[in-house]
């Protein structure tokens, strides 16, 4: 208490020290004034008794230094002194202070960016909802298989009644949904909500109200819906009037009761959410009609936010007991169900399980960048700290204790780091959204990946700060300590280049730091040799030449029987266009984000109880579907117009689906059953890739649309033609048709597949960004050590070339010690590569993590750096002047 | 006029400035003559060391300062023992009296 008002009253000076000084001054005077006149008093003279008061106070400017001493800071005196020392230090080799702070502004700069993509996206991903740090993603896992699955509506319910150790439960279903106002429709993203929603998360509307209790319940009951501030802003103009308007979401005509506060882009991570929809809503927006009170239907994304001091254990024993319950109660439909409470950074269900590894090994590569940058610092400072012996030597001498000098250094330090702080919070500020540029936007739909500088991130950047700041400052706080000018000199006069003398310390800064862009570069190369392997896989089916696109029949109301009858007069009308080879429908074409149908398959030579018949994906494709793919039948037929709703079922499968269920027999003519109907296989089409690019070889089967009939289906045409021209083309066509429908994007199967693979690409850029900034930050610092070097040595150099060394000599000595620094420090960075690389095993695509070409051609890079950077400093040292190195010594 | 050869006790002349202070606020000039009158010139301040230490005591907080009118009218600074100030004062005073009578004890019995 006591120590803290004397520094209120410290604190309080420093605000008027000028004032005190006039006071302080006022006072002595009056001081010396009154014993004057008490002198005088006693007879003296007047000038005499000045004089002798004068004499009798001493030193006026002692008393007054020692007064304001009284007042002040010791510590921040010398700190603004040791920072004044610091400045003039940097101000003085502009040189040195510009790389040094750009190496470090660019380390802290990729740290910050980085760190707050983490946080943004992995600990804190939904700006504004309350108390995140608590909130636990909810899924169904079956016992013995690895995946997820979604919960259903009544077990949610149950979940939620029966738990005591959760605060709240709430549902956020992502879905896409045609939004229409007035005559301009538009694809957008939105969620299907529970009714507590808004309250749960603690958002609450600017305008209007969330959802009430009750407006989650019944079929179609509560058409209603909150819109998002940027919909609010974008298609309302800001209309303060906007609530009990309406908005048509897949044809289904809602009442706006509600708009979200700005800044608030709902519940998952990687797109912005536009509109939210009580649950009762679900059926306009999910297939398979109406859900709430089917168990088996399981399609709910849900949250619960545990109550403060629970942990995620007892949390999750308590929904595992009532899960067990479930089970017990609905054995139908819970066998070998339970629930499993997720982290949000490991939701399974939205972008975040994709993004964490990404986010992790590029937090492992911004550090190794960060290293680098400090090695190279520390390398800088090694080298002045030996040009500022002769300084350190005077201020020791003079009596400054040991103390005194390593809070010198470590000020320089921090002044260094402080400025790369700076800088590096501007890179993380331009990189603030930067991960969105890197996955591309589908279809209008706009991401939302944030990357915000908030509090944490200034603290972490400041801990960064710090420990290189104890880094910097103690590198050449070492060389000080050991302060012995006679010993340095002698360093000196030994040759650095020769490889004599104590340049370990900078020799293994230089090592280190090819060794860490060396790990950068083999996981670089990895990586593009692995995306490289994926553009050039096949995917089992045409990408050039080939367009997609749909149309949005659900939402202009369309029931199947009008549905049928459009698509058939379209698909007559595509066909007839000029330029069009091949067309088909098919309700999902591969690698585009969609889920197929999948069911339990029985064949007649493949017994297995009715529980553990496997499940196979498949897709509902039109006639001529695989001509238009250039997917190629093996044998057998594709599907006809005749195959429809009269004729007999019938399926194609794929070789793996056929190897699996028929053996080594020929699947023609025998049967399947799909979802209780039993179809005849008619053909056998090859392997192609379906949900990714990088998954292996699967069963899949194919049956015809219109024995399968689902309104949603998208169109593909084989065509030379340009997307832009078919668009045109297509759109009149449809215009014709029905003036009232709109064209979704028209892309090439090539772009679709581009778009499933943009993680690696992302990876592959970040990789290549900070690899390359690794490889120049250890250039720099190489270039550094060997520029230094030969300086250092024009004495042995000279004395070389006096006794008869060419040029060629001394341009091989340079060389071979820069050449001995890059490969020790090439060996480390392999041997470490080999135990790191099994790390990106989640991002290789048939490539191994010790692929030698990728090992090889960093090594060529590293070298060819490396003799980038010893160039300069080897041709500087054939042009040493023999005779001047002599006499200069 | 010569320098009293009598030495401060380290940590007195705190004491010495609040006690001279206890009946009232006085000037700097004041306080070194109160204690050299006071000690029947037995102590003397230097007057190079009076106003750091009075410095070291607005610090603390034991004392105030400010401006006013000496006895011949003139601008002078007036310092004023506070409410801590002179708690500060008796305990120190009492430490010393049992650090006297101490020394005392010790110079009488051995």
């Amino acid at each position: 208490m006591r120590t803290f008002r004397e520094f209120l009253n410290r604190l309080q000076f420093f605000r008027r020290r000028a004032q005190f000084d006039r006071e302080m001054h006022e006072e002595v005077q009056f001081h010396i004034e009154s014993r004057a006149a008490e002198l005088e008093d006693q007879g003296v003279s007047k000038d005499e008794a000045l004089r002798r008061a004068r004499a009798e106070f001493g030193s006026v400017r002692l008393a007054r230094e020692d007064s304001r001493e009284a007042w002040q800071f010791q510590g921040l005196e010398h700190l603004l002194m040791d920072l004044r020392v610091g400045l003039r230090v940097l101000w003085r080799s502009p040189g040195f202070s510009i790389l040094a702070i750009l190496c470090l502004t660019l380390g802290i700069g990729a740290n910050a960016a980085v760190f707050s993509w983490v946080e943004g996206i992995l600990f804190r991903p939904y700006p504004a909802v309350a108390h995140q740090e608590r909130l636990m993603a909810l899924s169904g896992i079956s016992r013995g298989e690895t995946g997820i699955t979604l919960l259903s509506w009544p077990d949610y319910l149950d979940l939620q009644r029966n738990s005591r150790l959760f605060d709240t439960f709430f549902v956020s279903k992502i879905t896409g949904t045609t939004l229409s106002i007035g005559e301009r429709a538009e694809r957008t993203l939105g969620s299907i909500v529970s009714a507590n929603y808004f309250d749960a998360i603690g958002v609450h509307p600017i305008l209007g109200r969330g959802f009430l209790p009750g407006e989650d319940v019944g079929s179609r009951s509560h058409p209603v819906t909150v819109i998002s501030y940027q919909l609010w802003q974008g298609r309302f103009k800001g209309d303060p009037e906007v609530i009990g308007k309406t908005q048509r979401l897949n044809g289904v005509t809602h009442t706006i009761v509600g708009v979200a506060p700005q800044g608030f882009y709902g519940t998952f991570v990687g797109w912005a959410m536009q509109f939210w929809v009580p649950a009762s809503m679900e059926e306009i927006f999910e297939s398979g009609g109406y859900k709430l009170e089917d168990r088996n239907a399981r399609w709910i994304e849900s949250y619960a936010r545990l109550k403060a001091g629970v942990t995620a254990q007892q949390a999750q024993q308590e929904i595992s007991a009532v899960a067990g319950r479930l089970e017990h109660d609905y054995p139908l439909t819970n066998r070998g169900r339970s629930v499993r409470l997720w982290p949000l950074w490991e939701t399974p269900f939205n972008n975040a399980g994709t993004l964490l590894p990404t986010l992790g090994i590029m937090l492992a590569v911004v550090v190794c960048v960060l290293l680098i940058a400090c090695a190279n610092v520390g390398n800088l400072l090694l080298v002045r700290s030996f040009a500022r012996r002769h300084e350190m030597s005077v201020r020791a001498a003079l009596g400054a204790g040991r103390g005194r000098l390593l809070k010198q250094l470590l000020t320089e330090g921090l002044l260094l780091s402080l400025l790369g702080a700076c800088g590096g919070l501007l890179v993380a500020h331009w990189c603030h959204h930067a991960l969105v540029l890197l996955f591309p936007a589908r279809g209008g739909v706009s991401m939302y990946l944030p990357g915000d500088i908030d509090w944490r991130v200034l603290a972490l950047t400041s801990a960064v700060c710090l420990v290189s700041t104890l880094v910097l400052g103690v590198v050449p706080a070492i060389q000080t300590s050991k302060l012995d000018l006679a010993a340095a000199l002698k360093t000196e006069m030994g040759g650095v280049v020769g490889g004599h003398g104590k340049s370990w310390a900078r020799s293994g800064l230089v090592v280190v730091q090819v060794c860490l862009s060396f790990v950068l570069l083999v996981g670089m190369g990895l990586v593009i040799k692995s995306l490289d392997k994926i553009r050039s896989a096949s995917p089992g089916f045409t990408t050039h030449r080939v367009l997609t696109t749909s149309v949005d029949l659900v939402s202009a109301g369309y029931d199947i029987q009008q549905a049928k009858t459009f698509q058939n007069e379209l698909m007559d009308r595509v066909l007839a266009l000029p330029g069009v080879e091949a067309a088909a429908f098919a309700r999902l074409t591969p690698l585009s984000f969609g889920s197929y149908s999948s069911s339990p398959i029985f064949v007649d030579a493949y017994n297995v109880p009715a529980e553990e018949a496997p499940t196979v994906e498949y897709d509902e494709v039109g006639p001529g579907y695989f001509a238009t793919m250039g997917i190629p039948l093996v044998s057998g037929r594709e599907f006809t117009r005749a195959d429809d709703e009269s004729a007999a079922s019938v399926a194609i499968v794929n070789e793996t689906m056929a190897a699996q269920f028929w053996k080594s027999s020929n699947p023609i003519g025998e049967r399947v059953q799909v979802k209780g109907r039993w179809m005849t296989v008619v053909g056998v089409a090859k392997d192609s890739k379906y949900e990714s690019m990088r998954e292996l070889p699967r069963p899949f089967f194919y049956v015809p649309r219109r024995q399968n009939f689902a309104i949603p289906a998208i169109l593909t045409i084989r065509t030379p033609l340009t997307p832009e021209k078919m668009a045109s083309l297509l759109g009149r066509e449809i215009h014709a048709l029905d003036p009232n429908l709109a064209l979704y994007e028209v892309i090439t199967l090539q772009e679709q597949v581009d778009r499933s693979t943009s993680a690696q690409k992302a990876a592959v850029t970040l990789l290549g960004v900070l690899g390359a900034l690794a490889l120049l930050l250890a250039a720099i610092g190489l270039y550094g050590v060997m520029s230094y070097a030969v300086s250092q040595s024009t004495r042995e150099l000279g004395l070389r070339l006096a006794l008869g060394a060419r040029a060629t000599d001394i341009l091989r000595l340079v060389m071979s010690r820069g050449l001995a620094l890059t490969l020790g420090g090439v060996g480390l960075g392999a041997a470490a590569s080999l135990g790191l690389t099994r790390w990106l095993g989640n991002y290789l695509y048939r490539v191994s993590p010790r692929d030698p070409l990728a090992f090889a051609a960093a090594f060529v890079v590293m070298l060819l750096a490396m003799v980038a950077a010893c160039i300069l400093p080897a041709w500087r040292a054939t042009r040493t002047d023999p005779m001047r190195a002599l006499r200069e010594g | 006029m010569a320098k009293n050869d009598t030495q401060l006790l380290p940590g007195t002349l705190f004491l010495l400035i609040l006690k001279s202070l206890a009946r009232g606020p006085l000037h700097g000039y004041a306080i070194a003559k109160r204690i050299k009158s006071a000690s029947d010139d037995g102590l003397e301040i230097e007057d190079g060391s009076l106003y750091p230490a009075l410095n070291r005591l607005l610090v603390k907080g034991w004392l105030r300062a400010e401006w006013g009118t000496s006895e011949n009218n003139r601008k002078a600074r007036f310092y004023r023992l506070t409410a801590e100030g002179r708690k500060q004062l008796h305990a120190e005073a009492r430490d010393f009296d049992k650090l006297v009578k101490s020394i005392q004890l010790v110079m009488r019995t051995v």
